[in-house]
C-alpha cells in the first residue's frame, strides 16, 4: 500500500521511499523508513494530504504519497 | 571556527535553526529596530543583522534563514552552511522548537558533524510542556558535549537570560561529547563505504535520525496528551468544505481593513492634505522665491502630482502588508496553501501562491513582492508574472467609467467581466509561461503546518515596515523619474513649452502608439496617450482622459465614474469609441504592461532588468493580441 491509499486518520509505517525530487527532503525532515505516520486530513478537494510524523504536521500532494510505501499498524 | 573574532569588543553571534521556531522572534526581541534588512548577495534571501549594548558589551547578532538541513540544496541552505563556516563568530546558537524536537536536532547534528560548535536553545518550552514533552537539560548537555539553554521566545526573562549567555559563555570549554564521536565516526564509514547518490544520502540521513532517537529516549519524556488546540482548528480551517468559505470570509476581512476601514480613510486624509494644504503651501513658497514658471510647474504638477498619488498608497500597502505579515504570524498562511493547492495546481500555480495573488486585487506591488515567501524559483517567476493581470484597485476607475459610458444598461456585468478576463488571463500567460520556459520542471509541494500561535507583534510590525519602507523608497525613485518624464511630455514640444496638451511630445507620441491600435478601434491619439500615462500609473488614465477632452476636474474615483460618463458623453470621446472598441479598450487596460511601479517591483524581485523588460513587452503583446480578438471578433459577428 502507499500513503496516497491511506484513509484519515490511519496510523502507518514507512517501508520504503521511491526515487523522487522530493525523497531526500522528506528524508530530511524525518520521514525515513521505520517512521510512523499518521494521516491527519485531506485538503477539501481531496489533495493534498496532511500528516503527523514525528511531532509536527506535514502537507504534501497525493501524487508525492503514492511514492511512498507503507503498511498500517493502527 | 572556533577563533575568536578579530575585535574583542564586539561580540558576534549567528542564530540559525528551523522555520517556526521562532527564531526571528527572538532576533526581534533582542535587537528591537536596531537590526538592517539587507540582501545575501546574489539572491533574494533576507540578510537580517542587528546590534544591542548589554551590560556595556557590544552585541552583534545575524538572523540567519530558517532551513531544515545543510544539504546546500537550495539558497537558503548554502547561505547557512557558507556563512557558520567563514564568518568569524563568537558564538552559534541553534533555536530549536522544543515542541518538535525530534526534526529540529537533525540541523543540530548536521552542524555538530561539520565541527561547528553550537549552543542549543530549546525554545517554545511552554509549547512543550503543553504536548507533554519533557526534556532534561543537564543530560541533553551531557549526551553531545554542548551547552542547552531553555527559553519561552517571547517573554523578558528569556531574552535576558540569553543576553546573559552571549556575553559570558565561553564555547572554546566546550567539545563533542564520546556519543557524539562515535556518531561522526559511523558517519565517516558510511561516506567510505562506497554507497553513492541517494543510497549515500538515505543512509547518512538514517543513522542522523537512529543518533537522535538514541539520545531523546533517555533525555525526553513524551507523556500523550488529548488533542491539542492546533488540532482542533484545524479541524474547522482546514478541514472538509468550510474551510474554503471560512478563507473568503478571512480575506474579506482583510481586505475590508485595508480599503474601506482603516487603510482607504488614512489614504484619503493623506491625499486631501497632499493635494490641498501642502500643495498651496508649495506654491505660495515658490510664488515667494520667484522661481521660474516651468519649474513651479514641474514641481507642482509633475512631483507633487506624481509622487502625491503614489504616497496615497502607502497606508494601504502598510495595512495589507501588517494584515499579511499578522496571518502568516499565526501559521494560517500555511493552511490557505493547503486548502487552495488543488485549485491552484489545475492554474499552473501552487497554493503558497494564493495569498500573494489575493494581494493584486488591492495593488501588484505587495502582490509581487509576496511571490517571496514561495520556496522554488518556478513558482516564484509565475507568481509574480501573474499578479498584474488582475484588476488592482487602479485599473477598476478606468473600468467602471468606460462601463458606465458605454454599457449603461449593464455596467456592473461588464466590469465583473472584466475581473474575469484578468484572472483568464492570468491562467493562460501562467500556461504559456510554463509550457515555453518550464516544461521539464515538475513542480513539488511540501510544507509545515505549524501550530497555530499568538504572533509576536514586534515582528510584525518591523516585518511591515521593512516592505513598506522598501515600497517607499525603491518604487519611490522610480515613479519621481517617471513622473517628471511625463509631466515633461506632456508640457514641451520641440519649440518650448505648449499651451494646449495637444501640441505636446505626448500628442505626438501618443499618435505613434494610437496607430498601433488602428484595427482595434480606437486608433486616435488621445487614446495612445492615455496608453502610456497607463504605464506610469494606471491611475492616471482616467484623469488624462479627461484632460485630454477638455475636462480636467472629473474625478478618477470608481464611485463616480456615472457622473464622470455623463459629463464625458458630452465631449469628443462619446464619438472616439463605439460599444465595441471601448470593450477592446477595457480588455487591453485589463492586460496590458504593469505600471513602472509594479515593473520596479518586478526588477527588485526577480534581481533581473531582463525579466522586468520581458514582462512589460509580453504583456504589452498579450494585451494587443487579445483586444485586437475581442474588436475584430466582436465585428465578425456582428457588433458595433
Amino acid at each position: 500500500m502507499t500513503l496516497k491509499e491511506c484513509k484519515t486518520g490511519m496510523s502507518v509505517r514507512v517501508e520504503n521511499i521511491g526515487d523522487s525530487l522530493l525523497k531526500e527532503r522528506l528524508m530530511t525532515m524525518g520521514l525515513i523508513p521505520g517512521t510512523t505516520v499518521k494521516v491527519l486530513r485531506s485538503a477539501p478537494l481531496g489533495d493534498p494530504m496532511a500528516i503527523g510524523i514525528r511531532s509536527y504536521n506535514l502537507a504534501m500532494r497525493r501524487e508525492d504519497a503514492d511514492k511512498i510505501e507503507v503498511t498500517q499498524v493502527g | 571556527m572556533a577563533t575568536m573574532a578579530m575585535d574583542n569588543n564586539i561580540i558576534r553571534v549567528a542564530l540559525t535553526g528551523n522555520p517556526n521556531t521562532g527564531k526571528s522572534t527572538i532576533f526581534n526581541e533582542i535587537t528591537g529596530a536596531r537590526q538592517k534588512i539587507g540582501n545575501w548577495p546574489g539572491v533574494t534571501v533576507d540578510k537580517k543583522e542587528g546590534h544591542v549594548t548589554f551590560e556595556g558589551k557590544h552585541i552583534q547578532v545575524i538572523d540567519l534563514p530558517g532551513t531544515y538541513s545543510v544539504n546546500a540544496r537550495s539558497p537558503e541552505e548554502k547561505i547557512v552552511i557558507d556563512y557558520l563556516q567563514e564568518a568569524q563568530l563568537d558564538l552559534v546558537v541553534d533555536v530549536i522548537d522544543s515542541s518538535n524536537i525530534e526534526r529540529n536536532l537533525f540541523l543540530t547534528v548536521q552542524l555538530l558533524e561539520k565541527g561547528i560548535p553550537l549552543m542549543l536553545d530549546l525554545n517554545m518550552q511552554d509549547e512543550a510542556k503543553r504536548r507533554g514533552i519533557k526534556i532534561d537539560v543537564k543530560k541533553l548537555e551531557k549526551k553531545l558535549g554542548y551547552p542547552v539553554l531553555l527559553t519561552v521566545a517571547r517573554d523578558g526573562k528569556s531574552i535576558k537570560n540569553l543576553l546573559n549567555v552571549f556575553t559570558s559563555v565561553s564555547m572554546e570549554s566546550y567539545g563533542p561529547s564520546e556519543e557524539l564521536q562515535a556518531h561522526i565516526a559511523k558517519i565517516q564509514e558510511i561516506e567510505n563505504s562506497g554507497l553513492t547518490g541517494m543510497d549515500l544520502q538515505e543512509a547518512i540521513i538514517k543513522q542522523r535520525y537512529a543518533f537522535i532517537d538514541e539520545i531523546l529516549s533517555e533525555v525526553a519524556e513524551f507523556s500523550s496528551v488529548g488533542s491539542t488546540l492546533t488540532e482542533k482548528m484545524d479541524s474547522v480551517l482546514a478541514n472538509g468544505v468550510l474551510a474554503l468559505p471560512l478563507f473568503l470570509a478571512i480575506l474579506y476581512a482583510v481586505f475590508q481593513i485595508t480599503f474601506e476601514w482603516i487603510g482607504q480613510p488614512i489614504a484619503d486624509a493623506l491625499e486631501e492634505v497632499i493635494t490641498g494644504d501642502f500643495t498651496e503651501w508649495v506654491a505660495g513658497a515658490l510664488e515667494g522665491a520667484q522661481v521660474a514658471d516651468w519649474m513651479q510647474a514641474l514641481i507642482l504638477d509633475g512631483i507633487i502630482g506624481g509622487v502625491g498619488s503614489v504616497i496615497i498608497f502607502v497606508p494601504l500597502i502598510f495595512m495589507l502588508f501588517f494584515c499579511l505579515s499578522f496571518l502568516d504570524g499565526t501559521g494560517y498562511m500555511a493552511r490557505v496553501a493547503f486548502i487552495m493547492d488543488p485549485i491552484m495546481r489545475r492554474a499552473g500555480l501552487s497554493g503558497k501562491s494564493v495569498m500573494p495573488l489575493m494581494m493584486g486585487f488591492g495593488c501588484g506591488v505587495p502582490s509581487i513582492m509576496g511571490a517571496r515567501a514561495l520556496d522554488n524559483e518556478k513558482d516564484r517567476i509565475l507568481s509574480i508574472l501573474a499578479a498584474p493581470f488582475l484588476t488592482c484597485g487602479a485599473k477598476l476607475p478606468i473600468m467602471a467609467l468606460f462601463a458606465a459610458m458605454f454599457f449603461p444598461d449593464n455596467a456592473a456585468n461588464v466590469v465583473f467581466a472584466m475581473y474575469i478576463v484578468g484572472v483568464v488571463m492570468a491562467i493562460v500567460s501562467t500556461k504559456l509561461l510554463t509550457a515555453a520556459k518550464y516544461k521539464d520542471e515538475t513542480a513539488t509541494f511540501l510544507l509545515e503546518l505549524p501550530p497555530y500561535r499568538m504572533p509576536d507583534m514586534k515582528t510584525v510590525l518591523l516585518e511591515t515596515w521593512d516592505k513598506g519602507k522598501g515600497y517607499l523608497v525603491k518604487a519611490g525613485t522610480i515613479i519621481f523619474v517617471g513622473c517628471v518624464l511625463i509631466w515633461f511630455l506632456g508640457a514641451f514640444n520641440m519649440d518650448g513649452m505648449v499651451e494646449e496638451q495637444s501640441e505636446s511630445f505626448l500628442a505626438s507620441i501618443g499618435a505613434v502608439v494610437g496607430a498601433l491600435f488602428t484595427f482595434h478601434g480606437f486608433g486616435n491619439w488621445e487614446a495612445g496617450a492615455a496608453v502610456i500615462s497607463g504605464i506610469l500609473a494606471k491611475e492616471s488614465v482616467v484623469s488624462t482622459i479627461g484632460v485630454l477632452y477638455g475636462l480636467p476636474d472629473i474625478s478618477a474615483e470608481a464611485e463616480d465614474a456615472v457622473e464622470t460618463a455623463e459629463a464625458l458623453s458630452a465631449t469628443g470621446m462619446a464619438a472616439a469609441f463605439t460599444s465595441l472598441s471601448a470593450l477592446a479598450f477595457m480588455v487591453f487596460s485589463q492586460i496590458y504592461t504593469p505600471c513602472v511601479t509594479a515593473l520596479g517591483t518586478i526588477k527588485k524581485e526577480t534581481n533581473s532588468w531582463k525579466m522586468m523588460f520581458f514582462a512589460a513587452g509580453y504583456m504589452f503583446a498579450l494585451a494587443w493580441v487579445v483586444s485586437l480578438i475581442v474588436y475584430q471578433g466582436g465585428k465578425l459577428l456582428g457588433f458595433e
